[in-house]
């Protein structure tokens, strides 16, 4: 069953065709009349040529290359794989909403403004934030104009020696990466024994350099910050403001809400939460709420309403700009939208409940077999360390291999990097305990195997179409584009 | 786990080597570290003549999953850098104290080089991060 | 009742479970989070929808815009009505594809990446690079992007842009750089085009990258002839901003000595969506990889020698550079690459020299019969591909409302960009409008007023 696929370029044929296009029917001139001959490509476009059955057969095949949550159970750690309710894709593409110009007068576009608009009372009142932008267009995306905002806002209270961030150990790379962009210094804030941001470090590290605090609360061990409050006084005292990385907000959707524990910007990965698809990397959305006092550093435009009149709002005064080109992802926020409407307060809440009780329960069978370094009640997520199965030949990544041999996603691995041969696992709220005793099964079967013969399970996987990749010579000799040739 | 760990060089905490040779040193990475960041991959080298200080991100080696930092194990300036090591990275791993080295640096204070530890120092010491 | 069938637990699994747990309710799961901070309501949201009721509730919302499907546009500005073949919807429908997250284990997700790897492969096909990523969520941020990937190659600070590059990029390039404590400083602009004789002012060995658009924002082709030169004798990077449907007409940009390419790719096949998702592009030459932001996909063998492919460079991004990455992008706009893909390989060589041909065909007849008519001229002189500019004779605002009666989305006006231009209009024409309709615009401009 291992093959290579072919590339479209070693299928391509000249001359083979297909598109089909209609005829030019304006007078035609000649090219070197409407171009200047120098700017005219002079070489050849080496695209390739196929037929349209040939490019459908193509893709279909390596459609049955890949695995989605369509496919199987997914429990990658803090990615949220929920089922992608397929109403969402029905709408996204109706040509009302697929098939309009982001330039068009206002008048021919209220009823996508008036979804933006009702999405974002929906998430003002899922965050406890007073005002949101859509412009972000993934996660990191959010973070980033979330700091932004935080320094604009200090900027414009004449505070300009916040230089510093502050995050904890366990935070998503994300994090870090997004506080250097901004242009601020990372401080990292170690855990306590139990997991949980060390208070006391904090207190330490606070000071009136201290620009903001980002947080996931659960956090990425699926841990909530029982602290939060002190935490958030901590931050506040010194002048700075706490950022909610809303990666973990599946965890807690009718518990407990990123306004009410003391935050004051937040960012929602709606290709997470609010259940639209993660499409092999994105495109994602990352709406940004902030609390009344950063209302005036959003980006422009709002979405704003005036009687029954809906209008993009560019009277921010002290807006830092722009983050997209438009307005964000409007395709993705109509899946999250259509979503949130059909859940309802009562459904949300339930998932969230249900995540819970997944990722508790999936703890519970999976600590027979395994080591759970924080053994306590989690959150929508927990973490196994591989170490001990690392001591007798497989690691967490070989355990991740022997996963996809009996057709499971795995976990994330090697993550948080606060532990070692960490596995973390989200189960989340739209398996069936049916699916989570299976996965529970296969992992105890892998643990004996690796018992019996961890030599075996460090070399696998064995039914995937590829075998294991030779990461290393892959960066060792990048070979990043198809190249005629040197095939 | 055996780790080479050799006689006549002096380390870091941070798991780098220092040899040195009059009032220059040569610095490259243990064993320990080569062999916990896997296949080298990657090497980014400073240029000759920079300043570096003790304890300090001096050079960058990649594996194909880790970012590590080679901290300068004493204060100096860099005099040659192991050029080789941009096209074969992955004699690191083959040889971490020879054909490895990174780079050469002069001392500015020769005495720093007594805070390191030597060979028995260094083993009990890789012993207890292993045990961590 | 409302979407709780996504939800699959029954009372009795959860009984079992939290028994299992060992706990006697859902509360005590709760229990950690503290009470000061409980929600004590239930959250105020509209009552549920069932299936039905939620289509029928984002039909009518859908309903109530217009666009290209009952409106004749002539709207650009970076994102236009291009042809999108049928094919792709299907394919991006797949949901092995849309339902995966990014290929982390390369064994299951060979589908995926080796749809990167040839989309990269087309890109560079596309613009004479050497190397593409995975993409980037828009045109605006790969060009904020690639001018600090300039940054980073060059270790300098300070970037030139040019005045006739999208002002949408430029504002978000601002945002970017000002947070950052980066400068950027614009090039003027001298009847349409970059004025060369500033840029050369302007240029010295502080400047990281010199950032152009072909063709500008006012659809004039720029012309290229020895600004590589001029900038690598600065040892400074050019960065270009390209419309991928451009370019099987103009140069690669490679032949002109660019050295890093982005753009929008919404034209590949990608729907206008209001604005979002839309692609960023960006290609650049091999030297410049280590500085590249986003995913890459790389060919590799397998353990019995089997070719695949995997994501590469890994040491370049944040999940494990962390504070030291050259960008934060973690999810991008795979979904929609992967429909551009599918695009290049439908459309082919021919297909999309076509396109491209059509579009200079249609908007050059478009501007010739517009600028024929009483008040209304040329804004700039000079060779357009698929956009053009043209004073009108009164508020742009005004004209397009007439338009919409005649259910035309008319041009952008330029106005709000650029405050110097009183009525003057943007227009686009792509190779969907017909003689006909183009006809019917002038018809419609000539008897306003």
């Amino acid at each position: 069953m291992r093959k290579s696929k072919a590339l479209l370029f070693e299928m391509s044929r000249p001359g083979r065709r297909g598109y089909s296009l209609p005829s030019n029917d304006v007078p035609e001139k000649s090219l070197d009349e409407l171009l200047p001959r120098k700017a005219q490509r002079s070489e050849p476009l080496e695209l390739p040529e196929l037929s349209e059955v040939g490019v459908v057969r193509h893709y279909t095949e390596l459609s049955t290359r890949n695995f989605g949550v369509d496919t199987g159970f997914y429990p990658l750690g803090s990615c949220t794989m929920k089922y992608n309710p397929k109403i969402n894709e029905e709408v996204a593409v109706l040509p009302g909403f697929a098939f309009m110009h982001p330039c068009q007068p206002e008048e021919t576009t209220q009823g996508a403004l008036e979804l933006l608009y009702n999405f974002e009372q929906g998430l003002k009142e899922l965050t406890a934030m007073d005002r949101f932008t859509m412009q972000p267009a993934a996660g990191a995306h959010g973070e980033l104009t979330g700091l932004m905002v935080i320094q604009a806002y200090h900027r414009s209270r004449g505070d300009h020696n916040r230089n510093k961030v502050l995050i904890p150990l366990s935070a998503h790379g994300t994090n870090p990466a997004t506080v250097s962009m901004a242009g601020y210094e990372v401080v990292q804030i170690p855990c306590d024994d139990r997991g949980l941001v060390d208070l006391d470090a904090l207190k330490e590290a606070v000071d009136e350099t201290t620009a903001a605090l980002m947080l996931t609360n659960p956090s990425t061990l699926g841990l909530f910050e029982e602290e939060i409050i002190p935490m958030a006084k901590a931050v506040h005292e010194v002048g700075g403001l706490l950022y909610y990385d809303g990666a973990n907000l599946n965890a807690i959707m009718g518990y407990t809400r990123p306004g009410d524990m003391g935050f004051d910007v937040v960012h929602l990965n709606i290709h997470k939460t609010l259940s639209t698809p993660h499409g092999g990397g994105g495109p994602g959305s990352g709406p940004v709420g902030v609390k009344e006092r950063l209302i005036p550093f959003l980006p422009v435009p709002l979405v704003s309403k005036e009687e029954d009149r809906f209008y993009l709002d560019y009277d921010v005064p002290e807006t830092i700009g722009k983050m997209h080109s438009f307005y964000g992802n409007f395709g993705v926020a109509i899946k999250a939208y259509t979503y949130m409407r059909m859940m309802g307060a009562e459904g949300l809440k339930e998932a969230s409940t249900d995540a819970v009780i997944n990722a508790n329960y999936l703890m519970s069978l999976l600590k027979k077999t395994y080591y759970v370094p924080y053994d306590r009640i989690c959150k929508h997520e927990f973490i196994v360390s591989a170490k001990p199965e690392k001591k007798k030949g497989a690691g967490a990544g070989d355990i991740a291999k022997a996963l996809l041999d009996r057709n499971f996603h795995p976990p994330t691995v090697y993550f948080p990097l606060i532990v070692d041969e960490a596995l973390m696992i989200e189960p989340n709220d739209t398996e069936a305990k049916e699916t989570l005793d299976a996965f529970a099964a296969t992992m105890e079967q892998i643990a004996k195997d690796i018992d019996e013969d961890a030599e075996k399970v460090a070399h696998g996987p064995y039914n995937t179409v590829v075998g294991r990749l030779d990461e290393v010579r892959a960066v060792r000799n990048p070979v990043l584009i198809w190249q005629k040739d040197k095939e | 786990m055996g780790y080479n760990i050799i006689d006549g060089v002096k380390y870091t905490k941070k798991h780098e080597w220092a040899r040195q040779e009059g009032n220059e040193a040569v610095v490259g990475l243990s064993d320990y570290a080569q062999d916990k960041l896997g296949e080298i991959v990657f090497v980014e080298l400073p240029d000759v003549g920079t300043e570096v200080e003790a304890g300090k991100g001096s050079a960058v080696i990649e594996s194909v999953k880790a970012v590590a930092d080679l901290y300068a194990p004493a204060d100096g300036t860099i005099t040659e850098v192991n050029e080789a090591l941009l096209d074969q990275p992955e004699v690191i791993n083959s040889d971490p104290y020879g054909e490895g080295w990174v780079y050469k640096m002069e001392l500015k204070n020769e005495s720093q080089m007594d805070e390191l530890m030597d060979k028995p120092a260094y083993e009990k010491f890789v012993v207890e991060e292993d045990e961590k | 009742m409302g979407g709780k069938h996504y939800l699959p637990l029954t009372d009795e699994d959860r009984r079992e479970m939290l028994a299992e747990i060992g706990v006697s309710s859902v509360e005590d799961l709760f229990s950690d989070i503290p009470r000061e901070v409980r929600l004590q309501r239930e959250l105020e949201l509209p009552s549920p929808l069932s299936e039905y009721e939620a289509f029928k509730h984002l039909n009518e919302l859908a309903s109530k815009n217009k666009h290209f499907n009952n409106c004749v546009s002539f709207m650009g500005a970076g994102v236009y009505d291009h042809f999108i073949p049928a094919v792709i919807k299907h394919i991006t429908g797949r949901s092995e594809f849309y339902t995966s997250y990014t290929p982390y284990q390369p064994e299951i997700s060979q589908g995926v990446l080796q749809a990167i790897f040839e989309y990269q492969t087309m890109i560079c096909q596309l613009t004479g690079m050497e190397v593409a990523n995975a993409s980037m969520y828009d045109g605006g941020t790969a060009v904020a992007e690639g001018a600090v990937m300039g940054c980073g190659a060059t270790r300098r600070s300070k970037v030139l842009v040019s005045r006739s590059v999208s002002p949408l990029y430029r504002a978000v390039l601002d945002n970017y750089f000002n947070s950052r404590g980066l400068e950027v400083e614009e090039i003027p602009i001298k009847d349409g085009y970059t004025d060369r004789s500033e840029l050369e002012n302007k240029m010295g060995d502080d400047i990281a990258t010199v950032i152009l658009q072909q063709p500008n924002f006012f659809g004039l082709v720029e012309d290229m002839e020895g600004i590589a030169d001029m900038v690598h004798g600065h040892k400074a990077v050019l960065l270009v901003s390209a419309d991928p449907l451009s370019l099987p007409l103009l140069q690669a940009p490679s032949e002109y000595g660019a050295d890093i390419v982005v753009g929008e790719g919404q034209g590949l096949g990608v729907p206008a969506s209001f604005g979002g998702p839309l692609l960023g592009i960006m290609a650049a030459k091999s030297k410049f990889v280590r500085q590249m932001p986003g995913r890459i996909a790389g060919e590799t063998v397998d353990s019995e020698g089997n070719r695949g492919y995997v994501l590469t460079l890994q040491t370049r991004e944040q999940h494990i550079r962390r504070e030291k990455a050259p960008s934060n992008i973690c999810s991008n706009e795979a979904l929609v690459a992967l429909g551009a893909a599918v695009y290049m390989a439908a459309m082919g060589p021919q297909g999309m020299r076509e396109v491209a041909e059509q579009c200079l065909q249609k908007a050059a007849y478009a501007r010739e019969s517009i600028t024929a008519l009483k008040g209304y001229d040329d804004v700039y002189a000079g060779s357009t591909f698929k956009e053009f500019t043209v004073t009108v004779p009164g508020d742009p605002a005004e004209l397009n409302k007439k338009l919409l009666e005649k259910n035309i989305l008319g041009g952008v006006d330029l106005a709000p960009f650029y405050p110097e231009l009183k009525n003057a209009m943007l227009f686009a024409v792509t190779e969907k409008r017909t003689k006909e309709e183009i006809d019917t615009l002038v018809r419609e401009l000539e008897g306003w007023k």
